[in-house]
């Protein structure tokens, strides 16, 4: 019982830091480019999360064993050109997989799914997690609770942005300035969760 | 070719171009290692290497690879190149290497480099895409130096370099994640009330 339960309380822990305390868009920088680019309405902004989890999740997996075979093969050294590749052929297979098998899935995902392949979170998170040594289950773990602080932090960017339109802001700040002044002030305010643990 | 094109495209990357104020891509190393400006300026060289060489390569194979994996190609010579990098300054540069981190095999993504390879490296001959590498490089470089030494000047208090103190009480939020991307915001809304000259 007590294994179980300091089981929990280290999953815990890691979910808790990797969604709100080391998010990896506002304190990492990872996926800044799609972090402003898709933001603009909620859907999309929702559709790009949803389709980051999916992904990263599965990359974390896939990239863990490659990185067993780098080592076992001793060319540790190529590894950002294989994760790469690993990432953008698994993206490319999910899409012809969800293409097939839920459709009502691929209609939602679909233009998201290429843009991925170059969204850094991916490749970064990957990296993230061999450079901390993280076991498999750990890993995958933290893959996907960043990728859900990813959709969070996405999601509730879309929503302040959707208000620009309405907002009086000075002309050279419209867009990505004013957009950028207010991702720091979202990233301020997810300090408040650093005493959490 | 003449002197006045070649110029043109070099020209291009330092002002009315320059990324990543004018392109808003290549974000997570703009944000995530200009807290101090050597780091910034160590980034932004190692972009405009990979950046020079990706587009030379691929501006002489770009009658060779086919249309429907061009970005698949785009991203293993880019990859390829990243590599090299990361070694050559694990070697001569260590220390820079352990402070850059992360972020030198996400240049592999950084959105600024596919972007030139299939913007302008797919439609123009070797020599210009030289030009055009070196051009918007040097741009990336001066901006994130830039970037780097205003949040180094406003979050330790001192000149970059030196052991002149300019400010007493040093405003510490810029050293960190928020201030990162307000910093970043503030840049871009000044670069637009100076206008596209």
């Amino acid at each position: 019982m007590e294994a179980e339960a300091s089981n929990f309380q280290h999953f815990f822990e890691l979910v808790i830091v990797a969604v709100f305390i080391n998010n990896i868009l506002l304190h990492r920088f990872l996926g800044t480019c799609p972090f402003m680019g898709v933001s603009k309405k909620m859907d999309t902004a929702i559709g790009m999360a949803l389709a980051v989890v999916f992904v990263l999740t599965l990359a974390a997996f896939i990239t863990y064993g490659v990185r067993q075979i780098l080592v076992e093969t001793h060319i540790e050294y190529i590894q950002t050109l294989a994760f790469i590749l690993v990432i953008a052929s698994l993206v490319q297979f999910v899409e012809m997989f969800l293409k097939k098998a839920i459709p009502a899935l691929y209609k939602s995902l679909g233009i998201f799914l290429p843009l991925i392949t170059t969204n850094c979170a991916v490749l970064g998170a990957c990296i993230y997690n061999i450079d901390e040594k993280l076991n498999l289950v750990d890993a995958m773990v933290m893959a996907f609770a960043s990728a859900v602080g990813f959709g969070l932090a996405l999601v509730l960017f879309a929503g302040i942005r959707e208000k620009f339109e309405t907002a009086r802001i000075p002309a050279p700040m419209q867009g990505t300035g004013i957009a950028l002044v207010t991702a720091g002030i979202i990233a301020l305010s997810f300090y408040a969760f650093k005493g959490m643990i | 070719m003449s002197a006045a094109a070649i110029k043109k495209e070099f020209v291009k990357g330092l002002w009315t171009d320059i990324p990543p104020f004018r392109f808003v891509l290549g974000l997570c190393p703009t944000l995530g290692v200009t807290d101090t400006m050597f780091k910034g300026f160590g980034m932004g060289a190692a972009t405009l290497c990979v950046l020079v060489c990706a587009n030379f390569i691929i501006s002489l194979l770009r009658k060779v690879i086919p249309d429907e994996v061009r970005v698949a190609s785009y991203i293993v010579v880019i990859a390829t190149f990243v590599v090299c990098v990361e070694m050559v300054m694990e070697a001569f540069a260590y220390e820079l290497f352990l402070s850059l981190g992360i972020f030198i095999p996400l240049i592999v993504v950084n959105c600024i480099i596919l972007g030139r390879a299939e913007a302008f490296a797919k439609k123009n001959g070797p020599v210009l895409s030289i030009v055009d590498g070196l051009g918007m490089g040097i741009g990336f470089t001066l901006s994130l130096t830039a970037l780097g030494a205003i949040r180094e000047i406003l979050g330790k208090g001192f000149i970059p370099f030196t052991d002149i103190q300019v400010l007493a009480e040093p405003f510490e939020f810029f050293q960190q994640a928020p201030g990162a991307f307000v910093a970043l915001g503030l840049m871009l809304g000044i670069m637009n009330l100076l206008g596209k000259k």
